[in-house]
């Protein structure tokens, strides 16, 4: 085998894989090149803090603490209390709060007489001047050390709230990718979905802020009193509606056989219009902070509502694909149009069905954003119809239509989100970041072309 | 021509594997100046692999090659072009929407990029004189007939100084009229020392133009001979390995009451009031010219396009059929002309394509009964002998026959009552083809109605209970005892449709 096939075999086998290996390697490179020190926070540090301590003075050690008023830092306490407690220590005085704090409580324990067998501090604390001069200021305390917790090595790329960052980011194109993978797969494309972020988000806003009267019916609304149900009401109403412009779009496209890249092309600007003409372009916040549950920092056992949200839609959309009937047909739309209607196949709904969800998954994607935000905006999902495309590209899904996956295009929508926060923690000039990513579509596409190659090598010849 | 100067082309000890198909194994070819070869053998059998090695498609993993006594070695098909080695495929290559003269010297217009209409139009309307040959040059392809961009194409070789010419199914589309022209230009390169390789499914076809025969196997050489040393049902015999003793099965048909009855279809030009019906029981032939109606026909009765005026009843009741959809739910099913298009999605799995019209059955609430359709599945690919390396397979990966079987598989899974099969043997080989006959008539036999469309005039009298002729969107003659009739009494009948048309 010369060097030119086996180099080319390697990219065929890549290409049969997927995308997930080339995921795999971007989150290796990016964690060995964030390897840092890092430091323990809450109970972990706490621990941590205790064997230090133990290890470095005489047994049973009578310990001050110097911390500050947050959550973390009172689990830091506790933990501390109970590290040395287990070692017949104790923690005899406690400081939370402010360097003044920490003062007053190096002077009450000067002032006891009792020396000290170290000053547990955090990385923050040590730094306080009433610790650093305390041995010196206070020679009964017994000249303790500062001690504070070890740090250990370990990439910043691979820290959790870095992974959470990365799929926070991601989950709103993310969310208008499954709807895109959709069209696309039935040989499509919709060009509308940025712009329907923004008028899903505006419309909710707005009818979160001023609501709609029906006479002296007022159904919804109520600006920053909004009740849940109104809120809930608001956003259901505008994911609906961006429901009808994808059914608009669908219907134009199937009933008057226009080329779906036009029709979409145009109804992106409307839906932009729309969303700026309503609005004056104009960001809309008067809505209740509470509407931030969805896009915010609210979750469940660690995962973002907004990641949640993205997960159990891309099930869905899995199922829907692989196992229903529904999705055999969006398969064989897009692989042959004409033998797919000879077959029986309802080609026209089909291909209605795509668009109409593409809308509604889009408007989704909308109201996490205005939750996100807080406020719906005109601006808001700007090119993200392309970064949508990129995420389906990128995650094996044919252009042409008739192939791909829903899961590749997560693996794909990931793989974006990885290297835009992967170059940000290297320091790679936002300016120079779109250079990497257009690349990296075009990777991608060529992956795809190895993998077509390796076919027509594949197949036996028919005569 | 002298022993001692080099055939034009000598092809010797080809091998090409692909993964898990050794495609060809050591083959040898010759072809002489001023000679026709017939390459014979059933799909798979290695012709299109050999022909792609000669057109420098596929390099050949051994072998050599020698263009009239010097080797050569093509890395593309560009090479092959330049060296003298023209394809003209069966599926044409012209660009539709340029003229035929734009497509002979397409790739060719001189260097400075700059195009030269007057001189062109000339040089082809020359090289089509030497052939005494017309066709017209200065309209886009796409509204050509197949013969005349066949022409177009032949045309295009021969600018080329082409010298040895392959012909794959160059009849496939042509009536017998426009196939006689074909063999006309065949003598006449012949005369002018081109070597023309000839591929057909159509025996009788070699025994008119082919000077000798090749016969390939599961991808070596069988046999290579002169035409005038084989009769038919050896040359069979040699493709398929056994002698098939006859090559349209015998049925007693036992024709019940009308099944299928279509009154005054109407459609454009193409279907100008159609009446027909087909009885339980029986296979009725539909034959004529290319583009004389018969498919249009067939796809009005199935929905695929809708009629103008007209009515078609099933078992006696009108039925309202509004798209394909209702007339397959009704239980009728069409297997279309060309299964590539229109039968098939080609990227997809052989089970995804079977599945395809039977999801309304193999699901339940809207998901997939997965199980049952991989049970349905193997049944009906062993059933009809689909040869496939597995079923996620790609349909396009399958030869013709074979696609054509799971093409019929899906819709005997339909069980549908009327089936429309639309040439249901082009480009298929000899033992596929009785496969396909075969279960034809079992289908007939267990009471559905078939209405077989079809160019091949053998076909039809060997297979068709009774006979209509269409010519220019009308019957326009119909034989009903097709036992006792034969090839002229069909061609008259065409004829002279053609002659009241007129």
């Amino acid at each position: 085998m010369t060097r030119k096939q086996a180099i080319r075999r390697g990219l065929v086998g890549l290409a049969n894989y997927g995308m997930l290996p080339v995921l795999v390697l971007l989150c290796l490179l990016f964690s060995v090149q964030t390897i840092t020190e890092q430091q323990p926070e809450g109970a972990a540090a706490g621990r941590a803090l205790a064997a230090a301590i133990l290890a470095r003075t005489p047994p049973r050690p009578r310990v001050a603490a110097f911390v500050q008023a947050h959550e973390a830092d009172a689990a830091l306490v506790q933990a501390l209390a109970a590290g040395l407690e287990a070692a017949g220590g104790e923690l005899v005085a406690t400081a939370r709060g402010d360097a003044a704090e920490a003062a007053r409580v190096i002077e009450a324990a000067a002032a006891a007489g009792t020396p000290l067998a170290a000053l547990a501090c955090t990385r923050a604390t040590a730094a306080w001047p009433a610790v650093r001069a305390a041995a010196r200021d206070h020679p009964t305390l017994g000249d303790p050390p500062v001690v504070t917790p070890p740090g250990y090595l370990w990439p910043q790329f691979l820290m959790p709230a870095n992974i959470r960052n990365v799929a926070n980011s991601i989950s709103i194109i993310a969310i208008i990718a499954i709807g895109m993978t959709l069209v696309i797969i039935t040989g499509g494309i919709d060009l509308s979905v940025g712009s329907v972020i923004a008028l899903a988000a505006v419309l909710a806003t707005l009818l979160i802020r001023d609501g709609i009267a029906l006479g002296p019916l007022r159904l919804l609304g109520g600006s920053l009193e909004a009740t849940p149900a109104t809120m809930i009401a608001a956003s259901l109403v505008a994911v609906a509606v961006c429901g009808l412009v994808g059914l608009a779009s669908g219907a134009l496209i199937t009933v008057f056989r226009l080329p779906a890249f036009i029709v979409t092309l145009a109804m992106m600007l409307i839906a932009r219009g729309t969303a700026k003409d309503l609005t004056q372009s104009e960001s809309v916040y008067q809505i209740p902070p509470a509407y931030t549950w969805l896009g915010g920092q609210s979750s469940l056992g660690g995962i973002p509502n907004a990641v949640l949200l993205m997960l159990l839609l891309y099930a869905a959309a899995w199922v829907l694909m692989h196992r229903t009937v529904l999705g055999r047909y969006l398969y064989a739309v897009g692989g042959n149009a004409e033998a797919a209607r000879l077959s029986g196949v309802p080609v026209t709904r089909v291909l209605l069905f795509a668009y109409f969800l593409c809308g509604l998954l889009a408007g989704v994607g909308g109201i996490v954003m205005a939750s996100r935000t807080k406020s719906g905006s005109a601006t808001y999902g700007e090119m993200y119809e392309l970064y949508a495309i990129a995420a389906v590209v990128v995650g094996g899904t044919s252009i042409s239509g008739g192939e791909g996956s829903i899961l590749g295009t997560l693996i794909g929508a990931f793989i974006i989100a990885v290297i835009e926060t992967g170059m940000n923690l290297t320091h790679v000039p936002a300016e120079r970041q779109p250079i990497v990513l257009g690349g990296v579509i075009l990777g991608a596409v060529l992956l795809d072309r190895f993998k077509q190659w390796a076919w027509r090598r594949r197949a036996a010849p028919a005569d | 021509m002298p022993a001692d100067t080099p055939p034009l082309l000598s092809m010797r000890g080809i091998d090409k594997s692909f993964p898990g198909v050794h495609a060809l194994r050591g083959v040898d070819l010759s072809l002489a100046h001023g000679e026709v070869l017939a390459l014979l053998g059933e799909n798979g059998a290695g012709k299109s692999t050999l022909m792609k090695v000669l057109a420098g498609v596929y390099p050949p993993d051994a072998g050599r090659i020698l263009l009239a006594g010097a080797e050569v070695r093509f890395r593309t098909p560009q090479q092959a072009r330049r060296a003298g080695v023209a394809v003209i495929h069966q599926e044409l290559n012209l660009i539709p929407a340029l003229t035929g003269c734009e497509n002979i010297f397409l790739g060719q217009e001189g260097s400075a990029g700059l195009v030269s209409r007057g001189a062109e139009a000339r040089a082809a309307a020359a090289l089509l004189a030497r052939l005494g040959l017309s066709v017209p040059l200065h309209v886009p392809c796409r509204r050509l007939t197949v013969a005349q961009q066949q022409i177009v194409e032949i045309a295009k070789a021969l600018l080329h100084d082409a010298r040895i010419i392959v012909m794959d199914e160059p009849t496939a589309a042509l009536t017998p009229l426009e196939t006689r022209q074909l063999f006309r230009i065949v003598g006449e390169l012949k005369a002018r020392g081109l070597g023309i390789v000839y591929i057909s499914h159509r025996l009788e076809e070699i025994f008119q133009v082919a000077d000798r025969i090749a016969v390939l196997r599961d991808g070596a050489n069988v046999r290579d001979c002169a035409t005038a040393a084989v009769d038919r049902p050896a040359l069979i015999e040699m493709m398929v390995g056994r002698a098939l003793t006859e090559e349209y099965p015998r049925r007693v048909p036992r024709i019940g009451p009308p099944r299928l009855v279509a009154e005054g279809l109407v459609r454009g030009r193409a279907v100008r009031g159609v009446s027909l019906e087909v009885r339980r029981g029986e296979v009725l032939a539909v034959t004529g010219l290319v583009g004389s109606g018969r498919t249009e026909t067939a796809r009005l009765i199935f929905g695929a396009d809708r009629p103008e005026a007209g009515r078609v009843l099933l078992d006696g009741r009108a039925l309202r059929v509004r798209g394909p959809r209702d007339a397959i739910r009704a239980g009728i099913a069409l297997l279309p002309e060309d299964r590539k298009t229109e039968g098939l999605v080609l990227a997809h799995a052989l089970r995804d394509n079977f599945a395809l019209p039977n999801l309304s059955w193999l699901s339940r609430l809207g998901f997939v009964r997965r199980r049952l359709e991989r049970e349905r599945y193997a049944e009906y690919a062993s059933r009809l002998r689909v040869r496939a390396p597995a079923p996620t397979e790609r349909a396009r990966n399958l030869s013709g026959g074979n696609q054509q079987k799971l093409v019929l598989a899906k819709w005997l899974a339909r069980r549908c009552n009327v089936l429309l099969f639309d040439e249901p043997t082009r480009g298929i080989d000899v033992g596929a083809r009785y496969e396909i006959y075969r279960l034809i008539n079992d289908l007939a036999a267990e009471g559905k109605a078939i209405l077989m469309i079809s160019s091949d005039l053998p076909e039809v009298l060997g297979m068709a209970d009774r006979i209509l002729v269409m010519h220019e969107g009308r019957i326009t003659g119909e034989i009903t005892d097709a036992r006792r009739a034969d090839q002229r009494q069909i061609m008259e009948l065409a004829v002279r449709g053609a002659e009241e048309a007129a």
